[in-house]
């Protein structure tokens, strides 16, 4: 079970108590968004990748966005975080309108992605991964990195806790490795640990359990249960339908670029137009049994 | 045969003037292309901005040298802005397309006889361009040569001060990547959106990485400017920066020191290999072969010896193996 915190209930707790007030239907308003998404629209060519009309994440919640391959998942993640450019659309972060803004800007603001294809840098250590994540550093300017006694305090911040986080995910004894040394696995445990480095208000993790073995997903479990515990918005997608069922405290359903459903884990797997919208793409998990079946889908 | 000779020039060119030069403007790419993973195709423009900052200011306007390296260094930096902005936003490709091209109008258009009052035309700039440099000079008037690198005053002079540069350009460097601000710039050269999403702006790096390659490659152009005392608009072809990537692959790109032993090594062996056939031919040794063909056959050697680097030794001489079969993945 997950820490409790000072007031004596859990993160977990809280968060699904607010929500189960909230009806279970598409673009429903939240208690407290953190994200807030109007009329997204994004083609490709004829293709509609993703159209969404309104869209709300919770705040101090996991949210898990699922909806079979190809249905617009990553594309809205990329256009959340500014990786990518809509046709229409506006989206606020903390109340704050974001649309437009570049991608780097998003990630100051507190918006943090991890990329569904890892994007661990290879050719740097695993320590200098970690930095990478952290803030504000003086030592990034130009003119100040030539003075090593300008920012040699602040890089030990920046490791004290670089090692704290690696501690926790269990990647401590790699501290000096090249990342392109690390399994599949292991590097995606990196890519959420460096996001994590600048403490981030909203993490968005695309397919973090993609490729991780059975023992090591367990912990990744744990550890984003985690991230909520201290504070963290976690929006998720993924596919395995009793590591959604497990975690999340809300699932939004994605098809053909639109939201066909969203609700608590228990509502939304019993809901006809998901369960039509994953057989139609030969999906092979269970959704009707979720609680019991276990799914080694990795795609 | 005299080996003697063929060992003086030898040596005296591995670490000459010519030698420093393509050092400096290695050292610039290596910012840019070993480090930062920029694409810089046209390295010689830098290098022509800073030889035509010498030679418009001093011999053009008739002002001071030190106002002139001042104006190449802006010069460089309004460069490497141009190249870089329209450019840093594409793939990575665009900028290898764009300086190429930029280098080659940059060439014709200092020798074009529109700007011939100014930039000399196609014959340049020629003068005492140097001056206020070499009467710096403290080496004693009666200094007669070093026991075997074979310099007059005056060269030896730019050598010494060439070797300062290169030493205090590859102490910046050495800094820089051992920096939160390498960290970052090393990070985009491995995958850009990685570091765009931790929060950096990866387009700034870029454009300081350009921009730091680009004056330093222009201080290479000064220091050819003052030795030869003369700015050739036709010596600033293609060729030069592909020169200049051969000695930073030599070396190991993204190694401090891989454009110092990348430069000397390569400066020994088209130096000695020029030395050795021309003397072998003099002396008959040779008979298949001109003097005059001893040019184009030590760069056929010379690309041979490369292809050998490439099989055996693809990560240069002072590069990590391990880190190179990383990529392969
Ligand atoms: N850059 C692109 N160019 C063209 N089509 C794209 C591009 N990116 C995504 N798509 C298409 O948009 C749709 C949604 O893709 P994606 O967001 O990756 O789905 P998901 O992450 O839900 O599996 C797919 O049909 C995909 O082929
Ligand atoms: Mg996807």
């Amino acid at each position: 079970m997950p820490d409790s915190t000072a007031t004596g209930v859990s993160r977990a707790e809280q968060a699904k108590a607010t929500l189960a007030s909230v009806p279970a239907t598409p673009g429903v308003p939240k208690p407290d968004p953190i994200l807030v998404a109007d009329h997204v629209l994004r083609t490709f060519g004829g293709l509609t990748a993703v159209n969404v009309e309104h869209v709300e994440i919770q705040r101090g919640a996991i949210t898990a966005l699922i909806g079979p391959n190809g249905a617009g998942k990553t594309t809205f993640f990329n256009l959340i975080t500014g990786f990518d450019d809509v046709n229409e659309g506006a989206w606020t972060f903390n109340g704050r309108p974001v649309a437009g803004k570049a991608p780097f800007r998003l990630a100051r603001l507190g918006m943090v992605r991890t990329f569904q294809l890892t994007k661990a840098l290879s050719r740097m250590t695993v320590i200098d991964n970690m930095r990478l994540g952290a803030k504000d550093q003086t030592g990034e300017h130009i003119f100040a990195a030539i003075f090593p006694f300008l920012w040699k305090s602040q890089e030990k911040q920046i490791d004290q806790r670089a090692m704290r986080l690696l501690e926790r995910f269990n990647l401590h004894e790699k501290v000096g490795d090249f990342a392109g040394s690390l399994s599949g696995g292991q590097r995606k445990l990196l890519e959420m640990a460096r996001a994590l480095m600048s403490d981030p208000e909203l993490v968005m993790l695309d397919e973090p359990m993609a490729g991780v073995n059975p023992a090591l997903k367990q912990s990744l479990l744990g550890h984003i249960k985690s991230i909520r515990e201290e504070g963290t918005t976690v929006l998720f997608v993924e596919h395995d339908m009793d590591m959604v069922h497990d975690i999340s405290d809300w699932v939004i359903v994605m098809a053909q670029g639109q939201i066909i459903a969203e609700g608590p884990p228990d509502t939304v797997m019993k809901n006809a137009a998901v369960i039509d919208a994953y057989l139609g793409a030969r999906h092979d998990s269970n959704l009707t049994e979720s609680g019991e079946a276990l799914t080694e889908d990795g795609a | 045969m005299d080996w003697g000779f063929v060992l003086t020039q030898t040596m005296t060119q591995a670490v000459g003037v010519t030698a420093i030069i393509y050092i400096l403007a290695a050292i610039g790419l290596n910012v840019q292309f070993g480090y930062a993973g920029l694409l810089n195709f046209g390295q010689v423009a830098f290098v022509a901005a800073g030889s035509y900052a010498v030679g418009v200011i001093v011999l053009t306007f008739d002002l001071s040298l030190w106002l002139a390296i001042v104006v190449a260094v802006v010069v460089a930096t309004i460069l490497a802005l141009l190249l870089g902005i329209p450019t840093l936003r594409l793939r990575a490709d665009y900028l290898a397309i764009v300086t190429i091209a930029a280098s080659e109008l940059f060439r014709l258009t200092v020798r074009s006889i529109a700007f011939k009052d100014v930039l000399g035309g196609a014959q340049g700039l020629n003068g005492k361009l140097g001056q206020q440099f070499h009467d710096t000079n403290p080496l004693p008037a009666d200094f007669q040569s070093l026991p075997v690198l074979s310099w007059t005053r005056q060269d030896l002079w730019v050598v010494i001060v060439g070797w300062i540069l290169i030493a205090a350009f590859t102490l910046l460097v050495w800094l820089l990547v051992r920096s939160p601000w390498g960290r970052v710039v090393k990070g985009i050269r491995e995958d850009e959106d990685a570091v765009v999403s931790l929060g950096k702006n990866a387009f700034v790096y870029k454009l300081q990485a350009l921009i730091l390659g680009g004056i330093i490659a222009a201080f290479g152009g000064i220091v050819w400017a003052v030795a030869k005392q003369s700015v050739q608009p036709d010596t600033f072809q293609p060729d030069f920066t592909f020169f200049a990537y051969t000695i930073l692959l030599l070396g190991g790109a993204a190694r401090v020191f891989g454009p110092i032993v990348g430069g000397i090594i390569f400066w020994f062996l088209l130096a000695g290999t020029g030395e050795f056939l021309g003397q072998a031919i003099q002396a008959g040794w040779i008979d298949f072969l001109q003097p005059t063909d001893v040019g184009n056959i030590r760069f056929v050697l010379m690309g041979s010896g490369l292809i050998a680097l490439m099989v055996f030794r693809p990560q240069g001489i002072f590069g990590d193996r391990k880190e190179l079969a990383l990529d392969a993945r």
